[in-house]
């Protein structure tokens, strides 16, 4: 793992299985009284959120709260200077304020990567989603997920069939889980219409289908992928309705699964497009959990790339506890 | 006005002779060159050692951006023909996307005396087909031809004349004073919101494709309306494999279709986008490795006629951002000639005559002037580059003489430099740097294009 966690494609399988194993550690905190760790201690991490996301915000927050990181939220929506300026100019305020890791949400794609590679701050960046390219740090707690349901005692998810369902053209999550689930061994199949995919999507590590009835029955994971009913309207299919019927998760598909098959949504839903609320809400969805797994998992992500045993000012922002 | 007497240089990479350039012409090749300067042209006579250097006619870009009027903070026509003729031209086609738009005769006859008055290299004003570049109405194409900047070339470079009506009546139109229609050719459909080629490589980056059907469908209907109206079509900048073999395809019908590339489709792929940085970032972009073998081929055997540099100045901030809110556009008029040297010359694709009709002939040609891309023998314009192919340079942004620093080659080792480049028997370029006085220009009137050579 580099100094900054970009893109899922970053993490070596050593890299991927330490975040898991450190998460685990970290979810246990959840079940005590007080669920505050010292290791952060006089560090700052900046939330820098120029897309609205109040979810991945305030998961990220309440990571870094719990390790005892000092936090700055900046929204940079609704600001008057141009897209450009603001990235440069918002970087270099962050870098004057003594940033240690600034998690930046943006709508263009490698927007997280500029920011790291372009010379303008020091302290590390972690991709909190950027445009349609990656979201690395939901393919961690997704991957978690699946882990603690599918790997339990020292497992791997070797071998397990994932299913990830929807707009995988204008999806970061579908990118980065392709990558990381590769990594970790699982088996990808996505499912899309054909104007869905991204061109060369054949390119990619995973199988791919139009069908997902025939996919279902063999999977270990259902992911479903919001769909904006908006994209109807630029012909990426005819109605919502027809959407629905040949690739949204109703409970009549739900039982085609195999008992053990459990069901995942990044969020935010949209109920009855994609998936239907019976679905969303039986026992098989895990899509509560996962939001839980992700404060968990970002709290492993920030504690690994800001070395957190470190006392405060003694780094320079470089990575401890992962290779270089 | 001082007269040159060059020594040994090797004519469009032919044996070594010397050539006397006075008086605005080429006055002697060969053994008589002596003779000449003892007898007519004895006093003010500067000798330079062309020992190993090429000569080659001045150069001719048909698509060059001088972002003046509007974008002096980019480049100017002053800088902009410095960086020109350092780049070894002699004369530069000024596009029309400006601010105003050069679609009046007022705007392109300003830009022209801005031209003039720079002295630097000789600028054509390209007049814009249609109204402020908006795609709806035909602009006053025959005051711009008519006018002191006697416009032949006529585009809406930056964006698509896309309307198949439009474009089929801008042909039409044009065929009454020779004009050409030079076509920014993409489907705005099928580019809405384009970051980079599409492909493996953009779906994996989540950038936006710009697909090659989109280039290559509007070059199809395009030189099937040149066909039916029976005009003349230039392509700008052909970016594909597919572009190559539509344009081959209406040549061979005998259609009236010309076409151009660009050093950087020429030598660069779109595996730069993945740095995200925006340097890279270009209209049409930077396309894969088989597009870039096929647009070398295409040069090579004449399909493509061309070589043109889209040279696009952009401030520092419209690149120092993210990829997407970046301009799309990189500087060429300085690195044209090391790129196709590299990319042609030295891969033994073209020799120096055929790197003179690319870069000169032919370009003069397409844009029906009459006083450029004119073979470098007694009698003809002084218009001469000289060039070191021999050396090898590492390019500098900061060096350049552009207002701009926009080069995706800053850091990559180029072969060649331009050493010398005479407008009309004036050094404007002497020993790899800009000459100190620049050229006056004493032509009263505008010459007449007269019949294509």
């Amino acid at each position: 793992m580099k100094r900054h966690l970009l893109s899922a494609g970053d993490l070596t399988r050593d890299d991927a299985e330490l975040v898991l194993r450190t998460a685990e550690e970290m979810r246990s905190l959840a079940d005590r009284p007080i669920k505050k760790l010292p290791a952060l201690r006089g560090r700052t991490v900046v939330n820098l959120f120029f897309e609205d996301s109040t979810r991945t915000r305030i998961s990220f927050e309440a990571a870094a709260k719990r390790l005892s990181a000092d936090v700055i939220n900046f929204s940079a929506k609704g600001s008057s200077l141009s897209k450009g300026e603001s990235l440069k100019d918002t970087a270099l305020t962050l870098e004057a304020m003594g940033a240690d890791a600034v998690v930046v949400r943006h709508g263009a794609s490698g927007a997280p990567h500029r920011l790291a590679h372009s010379g303008w701050v020091r302290s590390s960046v972690v991709n909190a989603g950027d445009g349609t390219h990656e979201h690395p740090t939901q393919a961690l707690l997704d991957s978690f997920t699946m882990w603690r349901h599918l790997a339990k005692d020292g497992g791997s998810l070797d071998g397990r069939r994932v299913a990830i369902v929807g707009d995988v053209l204008h999806s970061r999550v579908a990118r980065s889980n392709a990558l990381l689930l590769r990594t970790l061994g699982a088996e990808v199949t996505l499912v899309a219409p054909p104007t869905l995919f991204p061109v060369g999507v054949e390119g990619w590590p995973v199988e791919t289908s139009y069908d997902l009835d025939a996919v279902l029955p063999k999977a270990d994971v259902v992911m479903m992928l919001r769909v904006q009913r908006e994209r109807m309207n630029a012909s990426f299919f005819p109605t919502a309705r027809e959407y629905s019927r040949r690739y949204g998760l109703d409970g009549k598909r739900m039982r085609q699964l195999q008992d053990h098959t459990i069901v995942m949504h990044p969020g935010p839903m949209v109920r009855g497009m994609e998936i239907t609320a019976d679905v969303a809400d039986s026992d098989r969805s895990v899509i509560v959990e996962q939001v839980t797994n992700g404060v968990a998992v970002r709290m492993a992500v920030l504690y690994l790339l800001l070395g957190g045993n470190e006392p405060a000012g003694t780094t320079d922002g470089t990575t401890k506890g992962l290779s270089e | 006005m001082t007269t040159y007497l060059i020594k040994n240089a090797a004519i469009l990479g032919g044996d070594p002779t010397d050539l006397l350039l006075a008086d605005g012409v080429v006055q002697a090749i060969g053994a008589s060159v002596v003779e000449l300067v003892e007898t007519t042209f004895a006093s003010d006579v500067e000798t330079i050692d062309a020992t190993g250097l090429v000569a080659l006619p001045g150069l001719v870009d048909l698509h060059t951006h001088l972002r003046e009027p509007g974008r002096e903070d980019a480049e100017t026509v002053e800088s902009g023909t410095q960086a020109a003729a350092l780049g070894g031209f002699t004369a530069v086609h000024a596009m029309a996307n400006t601010e105003p738009v050069a679609d009046t005769a007022g705007v392109v006859e300003q830009v022209w005396r801005l031209g003039r008055e720079a002295g630097h290299c000789d600028v054509y004003p390209i007049g814009a087909v249609t109204v402020g570049l908006a795609g709806e109405r035909l602009a006053e194409l025959g005051a711009m031809a008519d006018s002191a900047a006697r416009v032949r070339v006529f585009s809406d470079d930056g964006k698509c004349v896309s309307d198949a009506v439009l474009m089929r009546r801008a042909l039409e139109y044009v065929k009454a004073f020779d004009g050409v229609i030079a076509q920014h050719a993409q489907e705005p459909r099928l580019t809405e919101g384009a970051q980079m080629n599409e492909g493996e490589l953009s779906g994996r980056l989540g950038l936006t494709g710009w697909p090659a059907v989109a280039e290559e469908a509007i070059i199809a209907r395009d030189c099937l309306l040149t066909a039916h109206v029976g005009s003349r079509l230039h392509v700008c900048h052909v970016s594909t494999a597919g572009s190559v073999e539509i344009v081959r395809q209406a040549k061979e019908k005998g259609w009236n279709v010309t076409a151009e590339v660009c050093p950087h489709h020429l030598l660069l792929t779109d595996e730069l986008a993945a740095t995200y940085d925006p340097i890279y970032k270009v209209n049409p972009p930077l396309r894969s490795s088989a597009d870039v073998e096929a647009l070398r081929a295409g040069l090579g055997d004449g399909t493509i006629d061309i070589v043109a540099t889209d040279h696009a100045p952009h401030p520092h901030e419209d690149k120092d951002c993210e990829w997407a809110a970046a301009a799309f556009g990189m500087l060429g008029l300085e690195t044209a000639l090391s790129i196709v040297q590299e990319t042609m010359v030295d891969a033994g694709l073209l020799d120096w005559a055929g790197v003179a009709e690319r870069m000169s002939y032919a370009p003069a040609r397409i844009g029906r002037v009459a006083e450029h891309g004119r073979p470098i023998e007694v009698g003809e314009p002084a218009n001469v580059v000289l060039y070191d192919p021999s050396v090898r340079r590492t390019i500098k942004a900061s060096e350049s003489a552009s207002l701009s620093r926009n080069t995706p080659y800053a850091g990559r080792e180029l072969p060649g430099r331009v050493v010398a480049t005479f407008l009309r028997g004036h050094a404007t370029v002497l020993d790899g740097k800009l000459a100190t006085t620049p050229h006056e220009d004493t032509r009263s009137a505008p010459v007449s294009a007269g019949t294509p050579a």
